[in-house]
């Protein structure tokens, strides 16, 4: 269970705009290259200074690549991050206003209280 | 010493922007009765005549991230730049950039730290629109200078709602006690019931309106009592996913003091949220 690794990846690709059009593109392709090449860069830190030890589960990785947020939902990865960085991807398909916000919630409605803990 | 000329509470709903300067076929049905809200509150702002702006926010996993997450922050800078690429990108916000009140950032800390709150600092801070939305919806002009306060209500663990009021009464005191002649106005946005990413996003109000309901009488009231009472970190997931953003609400309660009715309170359902406005005036040492 690697939930810090999720949140990373829905991070750090968000806020790149050539990862989010790779992501939408080619998931598998940058779910791969992701995890190879910067999953285990210390955002803050140069290069050279990364850590050895961060890797998805099977089930994490073929929820990425699967664009799956109802999977994400249901690992723990943090709601913002994952609505953040969909939307981004999706939105630009509605043909009305808010069509795939809505969708997404209808989505998980199979959720009930508590959802899944998102700690860290 | 300086004085404290309002304390300002509101949601931070970041379409605001785009609502208010969309015209034509563009512009949302709800967009006129929004406008005209705002500017009423932004009114009271503008009569308080500040000369310096305390904001208290929360930033949303832009310059804070989980490999090193602070409870509490305080900006020190001359200068901060402001706001995102993804909120740009989903929001149509503008890229700003806001003066710094280093001199009120250095008092809030030192003393901060002295009064029990192991404040974290940054000396370059990058703000996102839990402080800008309500320097758009209050102060356009953005020619105040500012001290910026981030909270977490974000990354679990997170504090405890009776340390976020603490928080919110030992700045207060602290601003009162600053040796300035500067008028301040300290200014915090929060949430009601809020979903994010889950089930019960955007539909057609915020979700959970009994909560909503209750907590604006909390706030409009001062009624910390029953707000402390009624409102822990468990029971914030049940009106909806994102909701302990009201603990900024909570903090703001702290400030304004406990049992102080607030002088100007409006609301606005819309779609996703209830947005909530509150203004309290304040007189050194009291409540008017």
């Amino acid at each position: 269970m690697s939930k810090y690794l999720l949140d990373k990846f829905l991070y750090t690709v968000d806020r790149d705009p050539d990862l989010v059009e790779r992501y939408r593109s080619s998931p598998r392709e940058l779910v791969t290259w992701w995890e190879d090449d910067r999953a285990n860069a210390v955002l803050n830190c140069h290069s050279g200074e990364a850590s050895t030890w961060l890797r998805f589960t099977d089930d994490e990785r073929q929820a990425l690549i699967g664009h799956d947020h109802v999977r994400l939902f249901e690992l723990g990865a943090h709601p913002f991050l994952t609505l953040t960085l969909f939307i981004a991807m999706f939105e630009r398909d509605n043909t009305e206003p808010l069509e795939y916000q809505k969708a997404f919630g209808a989505r998980l409605a199979h959720f009930d209280m508590p959802y899944p803990d998102i700690a860290t | 010493m300086a004085s404290i000329v309002a304390v300002i509470a509101s949601t931070h709903h970041p379409f605001y922007y785009k609502a208010s300067t969309a015209t034509g076929e563009d512009r949302p049905p709800f967009a006129d009765e929004w406008e005209r809200k705002i500017l009423a509150f932004r009114e009271t702002l503008t009569r308080a005549n500040p000369d310096v702006l305390v904001m208290v926010g929360s930033d949303h996993f832009h310059q804070l991230w989980l490999d090193n997450m602070p409870q509490f922050l305080v900006g020190k800078a001359p200068f901060y730049d402001a706001n995102w690429y993804n909120e740009e990108r989903e929001f149509g916000l503008p890229r700003m950039l806001l003066k710094g009140q280093e001199d009120l950032s250095a008092h809030i800390l030192r003393n901060g730290l002295d009064e029990g709150f192991d404040l974290a600092f940054s000396n370059e801070l990058r703000i996102d629109h839990s402080i800008t939305c309500p320097i758009i919806t209050l102060r356009p002009e953005a020619d105040l200078p500012i001290v910026p306060i981030y909270t977490n209500i974000f990354a679990p663990p997170l504090p405890q709602p009776s340390r976020f009021v603490k928080l919110g009464e030992t700045i207060r005191q602290i601003v009162e006690q600053w040796p300035s002649h500067l008028r301040v106005a300290i200014i915090g946005t929060g949430h009601l019931s809020l979903e994010l990413g889950g089930p019960r996003q955007f539909g057609p109000h915020g979700p959970d309106p009994e909560f909503d309901r209750r907590a604006v009488e909390w706030i409009a009231s001062g009624d910390l009592d029953n707000c402390l009472r009624e409102v822990t970190l468990d029971s914030l997931h049940s009106p909806g996913n994102a909701t302990h953003g009201f603990m900024d609400f909570m903090l703001m309660m702290g400030v304004a003091g406990a049992g102080a009715k607030a002088d100007y309170v409006d609301t606005l359902d819309l779609f996703h949220t209830m947005e909530a406005y509150f203004t309290w005036y304040p007189t050194q040492g009291g409540v008017r």
